[in-house]
């Protein structure tokens, strides 16, 4: 059943009457789309009847490349999946590996990579706030939000040399430790952001249009939010207080304080005012985080027996115990680089929740590499939540969810 | 001799009668100044590069300093970024959109996926879009920096600034 | 989950395959058994169903599989803060499975991309189409015999088609 474009003019021309559904093309390449996501609209006058995303043209096989590479390798290809929030991907993949592996990271490991975590939250959550606004007409917000947007990458630059794609966790730890110079940073941007934070609520949390075209919109109970299998700010923003750093503690949550925001009606100005309130969360976990760095200076990143960047295919076994001169003694015996066997994390990145799902067969290459995907079920939840409204709305119901097509088609 | 005596010079080649709205040039010249001045490319944002071309156009890098303003229809650009990985399913979409375009265009491939498919030597993934488009620039990395952009847009500029006879339906 | 087990025991033990605990519980259930089996756990209270994926185990070395394939989900119960694992062997042949759209609308789309990547057909789905793959695709790509990248002779007809037409305009 491919409806080509060609096929949907033909229906209309042979439509006569107004009762006819009308039916209408949006994207792949549509500047609102946040990328090549595809609608099929069924309209009656301005009204959605039906919506029918269409997605996989960003589809790049990821998980299939995956099984062809070994798993430090496969930490990079989890940067291009959702490339606004690096950080979080890679943490979710190393998280999984680790369980594999048994490794066991290192305190300080743990709050860098928390830092890392909420920073990539802070810069999608701006990028988040300045196309959703620049959707809905408001061009100053999108200024304004890059300007600190351009802020947090160039700290990103100082840690790891990349600005999108970090690959700065690794499996064991991270790659690099902080310098004094990146701390200093840190502590005027946690220092500055809250103000900033101001200025953008200034500036739309009670603008009249912004109000008219959030608020009633795509209104999801709490119920129905679950069962959409939505997460995230955007089941949050129903009231559900699910947040897996909460539920299903990792990396450093457990030590740092902070609040879990909670919408109430359910509707795009909830889920704004949430991600908002998230905003400010994150800054305080990074200034905890940052305080509890220098109780660890000094301490490893790496921890011991994390796997070499080229992890070889089979590696030989050693003797228990080192010879006292030579070191350790090979036995002939080739044991597996990893046990086989599966492993499954989650993570709460900053669009929902990223959960990688990994099974081993003993090689250094995963066996197969599942990884769940916030967008796409936030796509799939569109037809739902566009039901009955018009199409200048669908376009704010793209931009409250948030959705990332790389992060989507995988 | 005596046009550079009276006149001044505003760009390279072309000159102004001052006080007057009169400017003497050689045609390709002033076609090419023109258009390499206000370069208006389409932005089609496929992946992780359009996040760049984003931030390349915004506050900091800001390219409106070069007349060169994103437009997001393919009937009104000069030029298309195609930044990001193209994939098979995508491929026939951009054709399409390239040749909404109107004479002359100019095709950027922004990235290593769009250079050569990158690390994404898969079966959905095309291997380079310059299988299907004819691209004038190439900008390696993944992701280019935003100066990377703005350096390969410069060079575009060059290239159309040399050009020869482009103008008239005869060309 | 002393209680779950119990139950599990008690009511599913005709069904029931193999019962471990991993980094979370790991049931493996035959399909007869398992629509009831996941109402059941649905009305425990593991009402979010975080995944849904297949895995192929075609020459699987360090276990021997019954069947080629296998389905797998996430489940969590919020209350209880539980994460469960549900696994069902698929044979090769009888290569189906029973859809659970009527109690999650969210397994609507993971199984499309299940049937798009595996090949396995999902009973009771309304709307079972290629969801990643362009309509025409030929092949389940996520299958351990399908090669990663593709030759020229097995490419995707719709791009053998563009690069045609694109030959035909340079020449």
């Amino acid at each position: 059943m491919s409806t080509t474009l060609i096929e949907i003019t033909s229906k209309q021309r042979n439509s006569n009457s107004w009762e006819e559904p009308f039916f209408i093309n949006m994207g792949p390449q549509h500047p609102s789309t946040h990328g090549v996501l595809r609608l099929v609209l069924e309209l009656e006058g301005e009204t959605i009847v039906h919506c029918d995303p269409r997605i996989g043209y960003l589809h790049r096989g990821v998980e299939k490349l995956a099984e062809n590479l070994n798993y430090n390798q496969t930490v990079v290809l989890s940067d291009r999946l959702d490339y606004i929030a690096s950080a979080a991907n890679n943490v979710a993949f190393c998280l999984a590996f680790e369980k594999l592996f048994g490794l066991e990271v290192p305190r300080r490991a743990k709050l860098l990579r928390t830092i890392v975590g909420e920073m990539a939250r802070i810069s999608s959550h701006l990028l988040w706030l300045a196309t959703h606004a620049l959707d809905i007409g408001a061009m100053t917000v999108f200024l304004y939000c890059f300007r600190d947007r351009e802020w947090l990458l160039n700290i990103f630059e100082k840690i790891c040399g990349a600005r999108l794609t970090h690959s700065y966790v690794r499996v064991g730890g991270v790659r690099l430790d902080f310098t004094q110079e990146i701390i200093d940073e840190l502590y005027k941007f946690t220092e500055e952001f809250p103000n900033r934070i101001l200025e953008y609520e200034t500036l739309i949390d009670v603008n009249r249009i912004w109000l008219k075209r959030t608020i009633d919109i795509a209104v999801v109970t709490a119920e129905k939010a679950i069962n959409l299998g939505l997460t995230g700010p955007v089941l949050r923003g129903s009231g559900v207080p699910y947040d897996v750093r909460k539920f299903r503690p990792y990396d450093a949550y457990s030590e740092v304080e902070f609040e879990v925001p909670v919408g109430e009606r359910g509707d795009t100005y909830d889920r704004y005012k949430v991600r908002m309130k998230e905003l400010r969360q994150s800054n305080w976990i990074i200034r905890q985080c940052l305080d509890k760095l220098a109780e660890t200076k000094g301490e490893p990143v790496l921890a011991e027996g994390a796997p070499d960047l080229l992890i070889p295919e089979k590696i030989k076994e050693p003797e228990p115990k080192p010879h006292p001169k030579k070191g350790f003694i090979f036995t002939g015996k080739e044991v597996d680089v990893v046990p086989p066997g599966e492993a499954f994390a989650s993570i709460e990145s900053p669009k929902g929740e990223l959960a990688v799902y990994v099974v081993s067969d003993g090689s250094n290459k995963p066996w197969r590499l599942r990884i769940r995907t916030p967008s796409f079920v936030h796509i799939s939840a569109i037809p739902e939540l566009s039901r009955g409204y018009m199409i200048a709305d669908l376009i704010a119901i793209i931009g409250t969810l948030d959705v990332v097509l790389g992060d989507c088609d995988r | 001799m005596g046009i550079e005596k009276s006149t001044i010079e505003i760009a390279p080649k072309i000159r102004q009668i001052p006080g007057t709205p009169v400017i003497i040039s050689p045609l390709d010249e002033i076609f090419n100044w023109a258009r390499a001045s206000s370069l208006w490319p389409m932005t089609f944002g496929l992946a992780c590069c359009a996040i760049e071309m984003m931030a390349t156009g915004a506050s900091h890098f800001d390219l409106d300093r070069f007349g060169i303003i994103f437009r997001a229809t393919p009937r009104q650009a000069d030029c298309i970024i195609v930044a990001g990985t193209v994939t098979k399913k995508m491929a026939p979409a951009v054709k399409r959109v390239y040749e909404q375009m109107p004479e002359p265009k100019y095709v950027i491939a922004m990235g290593s996926c769009a250079c050569s498919g990158g690390i994404f030597r898969t079966y959905s993934t095309v291997q380079g879009v310059d299988e299907f488009l004819p691209v004038d620039v190439y900008i390696p990395g993944c992701p280019p920096r935003p100066e990377a952009l703005i350096y390969g847009l410069l060079k575009l500029q060059e290239k159309i600034r040399k050009e020869r006879g482009r103008w008239g339906f005869w060309r | 989950m002393e209680e779950l087990y119990k139950e599990i025991n008690e009511r599913f033990s005709k069904f029931l395959l193999k019962l471990e605990e991993k980094d979370c519980p790991v049931i493996t259930v035959k399909r007869e058994g398992f629509l009831d089996f996941i109402e059941f756990l649905k009305d425990f209270g593991f009402k979010h169903l975080i995944d849904l994926c297949g895995v192929d185990y075609l020459n699987y070395k360090p276990e021997k599989k019954e069947e080629r394939f296998e389905v797998v989900y996430h489940l969590y119960n919020f209350e209880k803060r539980a994460l469960i694992r549900v696994k069902v062997p698929i044979p090769e042949s009888d290569c189906w499975q029973y859809s659970l759209t009527f109690l999650w609308e969210t397994s609507n789309w993971f199984e499309r991309e299940c049937w798009d990547m595996f090949g396995i057909k999902f009973k009771g789905h309304p709307d079972l189409r290629r969801l990643l793959m362009p309509e025409d695709w030929e092949g389940f790509p996520l299958r351990k015999d399908y090669p990663l990248y593709l030759e020229e002779d097995k490419e995707w007809k719709g791009y053998k088609e563009l690069k045609r037409k694109t030959k035909g305009e340079h020449s």
